[in-house]
């Protein structure tokens, strides 16, 4: 009943309640008309939620899965570990939706969950405001079957024999829970009200209930999953199940290639020069990797930088080409891509032609306690010796195929110095981003953090080696800095605040909305086509393009079509059409075209091109599809009040078809009394 | 509240109506045509090949006042039964648990406060009683006007509930039953309980 109907007679009421007039409806109702304001008496709406999602390899799934029509479970709120004996064995009203600090998301906790899954409706974690001494939610040996040790080479130093990678890893990523777990915000109210456990005794109907749904369509594996997904390409109703994880690398060159000459180059020796640009947490889409990644693709985007100008007035004997590695996270999806496009000719270069690699990995603590006032280089490079193997690295993929001299420069000589491996924690706090207090976003993206100053370092020595490898001019190497300014501005942007002045400038006009906060760092699902990249990759093509390339005095048109120009090519040079930059002295200069030979190329696992869902040597991660992913909060009823419900209706039904069926049978008995006129009719 | 509580309410607020539609009106065509659309007399009358009126107006009034008990039930019941099959109950934001019981027993009177209603008028009509109209009318207003006293449901539900008795109690006096009929009725079972055993 619609409690707050007041409705005129003669009047139908088209809330909840009408009462009819006798032939006609006329429209007076003081009340508000919701559609379905029942509904909204119930159930509360989370929002902001974050699942654990399914993903799928070649022999197995990991993640979380909820059934079909929601998982719901009286919510109980875990005190510690010990209060687990509650919703495990001794409440009595299961299922359970437990809901935990983010302290006690652990892997005991979690796996003695796992255990007795049968009375645990679901798992929820309150997303945390400060970070723990340390958790790592990836395993201790990243990528181990897909690196180049492996048993048949460096047996030893395969599957961390030798270091222990990520010890404090506890491997809850890559388990798999039949429950669905979400991360949300604190929300403990309804829980205070209803469901406290007071002296031991159990909380009095009606509880508090949430209901979590998250369900995955694909299940096995892999090859499961994609062979579903061709089966059901014939049927009317066409709904994948799965998508292949990937992106797009991106690379540039110092002296561009053209780009419909793919394969081999003759008397084509290149310096490489990478580093990757994902990371990965348990939960979906919510990584940073602020140390795991972001530190050392900055430092790379800050080298090329430095290099731009030096390379145009004392081009070095080899060329250099940067190449920024997407899913490196799953196997190495983006290296193993070029890697297999180097081996079969279909990128501008091929194995032959690559003089040596750089790697800038794991770069935060290359200098600690860094001096501001300080100037050169403060840290040392040190050379572990040859029983160290090399740590998880694109590296590992080239030197699979080819022996190539490579570095991988890191700041931990064994294991990782990073706490945080590939979670959630993973970053500026992790980075020691500090500002000072009562700054503006526009005060904060110029302001030079220590971590900028620190990472600017690592930057110039970065240039100055690819120089020097790259055969360059001995005496120019001094004159290559890395500008602070550039590496604070990114780091503002890649970890605080993407929708700053800089970043917009960089990118063109009508892409301002990828700049949502903030940026994720998962790889996401491939998608076909560039123009779909994802917005870190896409925002990485800009940067590399801006701080590599040369503006030109193209217009927005001939930007599209440079091939009209007799200077221009396209197959040579990208050409991308920005918002432009605005100098120190405030004057706006309008959007330019910038020319940069940076280009994106694909990174999706050979493993889908070749059709081998369960191959071994490429990565084969999956993300499974899914309908929607929601939850909400309501009060359940005991079950003794809903049979007593059954019972009354039943009772109700018998009893007014008994008393239907006899009075209908004695009607002429009872209705006898009054004459019918004859002739009465309408 | 689960599938339990949906058909306990369902049973309880349509079963009456369902009943008196098994026993009372399907097996007349015509009565089904009545509940249905209400004012097809004249529709039927012309199509029809006896002089008088096919149905009776004691007929007419019962079973139009049931369609429109049925009509009023449904749009007033219907939402909520679907809300009562999900998992959750009413009670979030301090509304009553019994929000789906007190909801079903409401529309259950209410349907039969629509059939007697009907009858009642219609024999007032007939017999030009204004006053009955009037009364109808009135009981009308305050049983909607109940419906404000919620959700102290002790206030609304029993008083609907007595005018209800009493509502079935005058149209069966209207409808020709009188006290005679019953104690016809009551020594009939016991003649016949007499001769049997």
């Amino acid at each position: 009943m619609k409690d707050n109907c007041i409705c005129v007679l003669m009047v139908c009421c088209v809330c909840n309640t009408p009462l009819h007039g006798l032939d006609f409806f006329v429209f007076l109702c003081f009340s508000d008309v919701n559609s379905n304001s029942v509904a909204q008496k119930i159930y509360v709406e989370v929002n902001n939620t974050v699942p654990c999602v399914r993903l799928l390899n070649a022999t197995h799934q990991i993640g979380c899965q909820s059934s079909i029509s929601g998982d719901t479970g009286v919510i109980h709120v875990l005190e510690s570990e010990a209060d687990l004996e509650w919703p495990l064995t001794k409440g009595p009203n299961p299922p359970y939706m437990i809901l935990l600090e983010s302290h006690l998301f652990t892997r005991s906790i979690m796996m003695k969950i796992k255990k007795e899954s049968s009375r645990i409706a679901g798992v929820t974690v309150v997303v945390p405001n400060t970070s723990p001494s340390e958790f790592s939610p990836h395993t201790t040996c990243p990528n181990e079957n897909t690196g180049v040790y492996s048993d048949t080479y460096g047996p030893h130093l395969a599957h961390c024999n030798t270091t222990v990678w990520n010890p404090l890893g506890n491997g809850l990523s890559y388990e798999e829970f039949d429950f669905p777990v979400f991360s949300l915000k604190e929300d403990k109210q309804c829980y205070y009200d209803h469901n406290r456990v007071v002296n031991g005794s159990a909380p009095q109907y009606p509880l508090c209930a949430m209901q979590l749904f998250s369900h995955m369509f694909a299940v096995t594996d892999t090859a499961t999953c994609m062979r579903r997904n061709d089966v059901i390409n014939f049927s009317i109703n066409p709904e994948m199940v799965c998508d292949p994880l990937g992106d797009f690398n991106v690379w540039g060159s110092i002296r561009p290639y053209n780009r419909s000459q793919l394969g081999h180059r003759d008397n084509e020796s290149v310096v490489m020069a990478a580093a990757r640009l994902d990371s990965r947490a348990f939960f979906w889409d919510v990584s940073t990797g602020a140390e795991g990644s972001i530190s050392g693709f900055v430092t790379l985007l800050a080298a090329a930088h430095a290099l731009r100008d030096v390379t145009q007035v004392a081009p070095p004997t080899h060329n250099i080409l940067f190449a920024f590695f997407q899913g490196e996270a799953f196997d190495y999806i983006g290296s193993s891509r070029m890697v297999y496009d180097m081996q079969n000719g279909k990128f501008v270069i091929d194995l032959d032609n690559v003089h040596s690699l750089l790697e800038i990995g794991q770069v935060k603590r290359l200098v600690d306690n860094f001096q501001s006032s300080a100037t050169g280089a403060n840290f040392s490079l040190v050379e572990p010796g040859v029983s160290q193997p090399l740590p998880p690295s694109s590296l590992q993929r080239f030197l699979r195929a080819q022996n190539i001299p490579g570095i991988v420069l890191a700041d931990h000589r064994a294991a990782f110095n990073n706490k945080y491996y590939e979670s959630y924690y993973d970053n500026a706090d992790n980075l020691n981003l500090r500002y000072p207090p009562n700054m503006t976003a526009e005060e904060q993206l110029e302001f030079l953090t220590d971590t900028a100053m620190a990472l600017t370092e690592v930057a110039t020595v970065v240039a100055r080696a690819l120089y020097k490898q790259a055969g360059g001019d001995g005496t120019q190497v001094d004159n290559i800095k890395a500008d602070s300014k550039t590496v604070t501005q990114m780091l503002f942007g890649f970890l605080v605040q993407a929708n700053n002045s800089w970043f917009q400038a960089l990118i063109p006009p009508e892409l301002k909305d990828m700049l949502s906060d903030p940026p994720d760092f998962y790889v996401g699902v491939a998608s076909s086509s560039p123009a779909k990249a994802k917005p870190l990759t896409r925002l990485v093509q800009f940067l590399l393009a801006n701080l590599t390339g040369t503006a030109t005095n193209l217009t927005q048109d001939q930007c599209q079509k440079p091939d009209d120009l007799p200077d221009e090519s396209v197959q040579m040079y990208s050409y991308l059409w920005v918002q432009g930059t605005v100098p120190h002295n405030g004057t706006e200069k309008g959007p330019f075209c910038v020319r940069a030979s940076v280009r994106l190329s694909q990174a999706l696992s050979p493993a889908f091109d070749l059709g081998e869902y369960a191959s071994r040597n490429y990565s084969t991660w999956t993300e499974s599809r899914w309908k929607f992913i929601k939850a909400r909060i309501f009060l359940v009823a005991s079950r003794d009040l809903e049979m007593l419900t059954l019972g009354v209706g039943v009772a109700v039904l018998f009893s007014s078809l008994l008393v239907t069926y006899f009075i209908s049978t004695k009607a002429d008995v009872l209705f006898s009394s009054a004459r019918e006129p004859a002739s009465a009719a309408y | 509240m689960t599938a339990a509580v949906f058909f306990g309410c369902a049973f309880i607020a349509f079963g009456p109506a369902f009943s008196l539609f098994i026993f009372t009106i399907a097996k007349d065509p015509l009565r089904v045509i009545i509940l249905i659309a209400g004012k097809a007399n004249e529709g039927l009358a012309a199509i029809s090949e006896e002089e008088s009126s096919p149905i009776s107006v004691r007929e007419m009034a019962y079973v139009a006042g049931l369609g429109f008990g049925i009509m009023s039930g449904a749009f007033s019941m219907i939402n909520t039964l679907s809300d009562s099959l999900g998992p959750g109950t009413v009670g979030m934001f301090g509304d009553s648990q019994y929000y789906f019981i007190t909801s079903a027993l409401m529309t259950l009177a209410l349907t039969l406060l629509h059939t007697f209603w009907g009858v009642v008028f219609f024999d007032g009509c007939e017999r030009k009683r204004w006053w009955v109209i009037v009364a109808v009318l009135c009981l009308h207003l305050v049983v909607s006007g109940l419906s404000l006293l919620n959700p102290l449901y002790v206030g609304s539900v029993p008083p609907v509930y007595v005018i209800m008795l009493l509502m079935a109690v005058w149209a069966f006096f209207s409808s020709g039953g009188s006290l005679h009929n019953l104690s016809l009725l009551w020594t009939c079972r016991k003649s016949n309980a007499e001769t049997s055993s």
